[in-house]
């Protein structure tokens, strides 16, 4: 009993020993992640907070910040807020059904559904947008058939709805992919247990799978939520300029070399995005979130 | 403490691309308006002298000033406008330019070289390269009268069929003139009148636009468009219904320039280029392609187009040109008092 004991012990040890020494070898494989994060992404972003703290003159300062105050920029931010809110809206009342269907397809179809909804991605993002200009211009491609059918123009182009629908047309993706990735995932036998339960439909998805789907609504509407918020390709191409997001804004700052007053602005931004995120992180009870992200 | 971040971002970035920017054979480092030369010119400027053109494109000068200004691109020939070039010379970013190495100087008319001293002053930093007025292009068909005014452009008859420039001194600028005040004021309550008749025309605007004029002209999106006198040409040609006007009340008239910043990597590659631009046959079709006036007298004598020669919107005559004004540089803070002024318009 005694050998026995010291026998299990020792493998378990020589065990942890092998698993210390793998971590290790691997450990290394993280390196040139590290390089890429410190150089693009750590040392961006101190640059960033150090121009958005300080003057002209490198003096410390907070004018930057308090700039969002200006009527200007605020009216930006605001707009820029509630184009996004509307959009993300919008794009989680698409996905979440689309994610529902692609999950209770059969395999084949569904991959065939994936592809439709990524085949866009796979031009560029630019040339999408600048198409939707085309598509929806007062002679556009919507217009002329419109106007076949002598049915009233449509007048969209240069508007907010024009905007909102390029950020719903480009994030969508982003949207109903995690929510998909979480949806089959969902235990099957969990489903067929609050069946078993007496649970109807309506009462199967209000306690059973959105509560399990939750994590990839949030990682989804993070994902559309943020690009939405500080567009300002979207909003140059779709708004033909006379609308201004505080993408804009902060674009603007920096063509005319005004780094410091941009990293400010840039600074506020990422501070409502911070805070919208923890406010979504608080219904995010299941910490791991969804696996996408 | 700013040195050292920027130059710790530099050496990481060196680190990382030094391995791709290595190349044989010399290279010349242009920056350019968009749509702004015939990309045949830098095949033959490659042929010929073996010296390789890599271009990069600006949309404004305040969008290609800030570039220099940082250093952070170094470009060897750059084609800013006249009160820009103005700005980059009081700021001591441009590098005088050794005429020995551009004898093809001689091909351009003596009228433009003086003109351009209200900018560069014994022209030593620059060379003419196009030039033109800035003016409405309309649509024949979609306008009741014949259009001779700035005030079309903020008539409520034109409501969304207005497309306005996208730059700053250009739309301040028209606005000031239609007013009957000098282009180039300084006085903040005339600035604010214009900023008034300005946010008054944003609900009439189409968009704010700048390359996208032209395409959007000829696809009949708008009656009326802001436009730089270059384009007519081509836009005519491809709709006949539109026609160019320089407006009775006076306009802009601008040169545009190839200078040399002072960080430029090869002096010598940035004379050969100019050269070679002056040169009058490529001037000619270099013309020929982006319709822009040419100050060189040897291609415009060699055009062959009478229409297009004695084109009274490619070279306007005398009446025209002097009821118009060349912009000057300001100074920053009227810069700055200018940019906000922008701002405020576009989002009331």
């Amino acid at each position: 009993m005694n050998v026995l004991n010291k026998l299990t012990r020792h493998t378990e040890n020589s065990e942890r020993s092998l698993q210390n020494t793998h971590v290790n070898n691997v450990k290394w494989l993280s390196f040139p992640y590290i390089i890429w994060m410190s150089g693009f992404i750590l040392v961006p972003l101190v640059l960033i907070i150090f121009y958005g703290l300080t003057n002209k003159e490198n003096g410390f300062t907070f004018d930057n910040i308090t700039l969002i105050s200006d009527p200007i920029n605020r009216q930006a931010l605001f707009l820029a807020l509630k184009l996004s809110l509307f959009s993300t809206a919008i794009c989680l009342l698409l996905a979440y059904p689309l994610a529902i269907i692609l999950n209770k397809t059969k395999m084949k179809s569904n991959s065939f559904i994936v592809l439709i909804l990524i085949l866009p991605m796979w031009m560029n993002f630019l040339l999408r947008t600048i198409a939707w200009q085309n598509i929806l211009e007062k002679k556009g491609v919507i217009n002329n058939i419109l106007a076949f059918f002598h049915l009233p123009a449509l007048n969209i182009i240069n508007t907010p709805t024009a905007i909102i629908l390029g950020m719903v047309y480009n994030f969508l993706p982003f949207m109903v992919l995690p929510i998909y990735n979480v949806l089959i995932k969902i235990d099957k036998d969990v489903v067929n247990a609050a069946r078993d339960l007496g649970a109807n439909n309506r009462q199967t998805f209000m306690k059973i799978i959105f509560p399990l789907s939750l994590p990839g609504v949030i990682s989804g509407i993070t994902m559309v939520f943020v690009p939405s918020l500080t567009t300002f390709v979207i909003s140059t191409i779709l708004g033909g300029s006379k609308i201004i997001l505080i993408g804009n804004v902060i674009e603007q700052q920096f063509r005319l070399g005004n780094w410091h007053t941009g990293s400010g602005l840039s600074l506020v931004l990422m501070i409502f995005i911070l805070f919208s995120m923890a406010i979504l992180s608080k219904y995010d009870k299941e910490s791991e979130g969804s696996n996408l992200w | 403490m700013k040195k050292i971040i920027v130059f710790a971002v530099m050496v990481s970035a060196l680190f990382l691309f030094t391995a791709c920017s290595k190349g044989s054979g010399e290279k010349v480092y242009v920056y350019n308006w968009g749509e702004y030369i015939d990309p045949e010119v830098f095949e033959l400027f490659e042929e010929e002298t073996g010296i390789e053109v890599v271009d990069d494109y600006f949309e404004s000068n305040e969008e290609m000033y800030p570039k220099i200004k940082a250093g952070a691109v170094q470009y060897d020939v750059v084609c800013p406008s006249d009160y820009m070039i103005q700005k980059m010379i009081d700021e001591d970013l441009l590098a005088e330019i050794n005429f020995d190495n551009v004898p093809n100087l001689k091909n351009i008319d003596t009228s433009y070289l003086k003109s351009s001293e209200t900018f560069d002053p014994g022209n030593k930093f620059s060379v003419p390269y196009c030039w033109g007025t800035l003016g409405i292009l309309y649509n024949k068909t979609m306008v009741d009268e014949p259009i001779d005014s700035w005030s079309a452009i903020f008539d409520e008859k034109y409501s969304g069929n207005i497309l306005m420039i996208d730059s700053v001194r250009d739309a301040f600028g028209i606005t000031l003139s239609y007013l009957g005040y000098d282009m180039n004021t300084t006085n903040e309550t005339e600035l604010d009148e214009a900023k008034a008749l300005l946010q008054e025309q944003y609900p009439l605007v189409q968009a704010y636009v700048v390359d996208q004029v032209r395409d959007k002209m000829i696809g009949e999106e708008a009656a009326l468009g802001v436009i730089y006198s270059g384009e007519a040409i081509y836009t005519k040609r491809e709709n006949e219904n539109l026609e160019y006007v320089v407006p009775k009340e006076g306009s802009n008239v601008w040169i545009d320039a190839w200078v040399i910043p002072k960080n430029c990597r090869n002096k010598e590659n940035a004379e050969a280029f100019i050269n070679f631009i002056c040169d009058g046959e490529i001037a000619l079709k270099n013309f020929e392609y982006i319709t822009y006036s040419t100050p060189n007298s040897i291609a415009r004598d060699m055009i062959e187009d009478e229409d297009i020669k004695n084109s009274q919107v490619a070279f306007p005559p005398q009446e025209v040109l002097d009821r118009c004004t060349t912009f000057r540089y300001l100074g920053e803070d009227f810069e700055a008092m200018y940019n906000n002024k922008w701002n405020e318009v576009k989002t009331e």
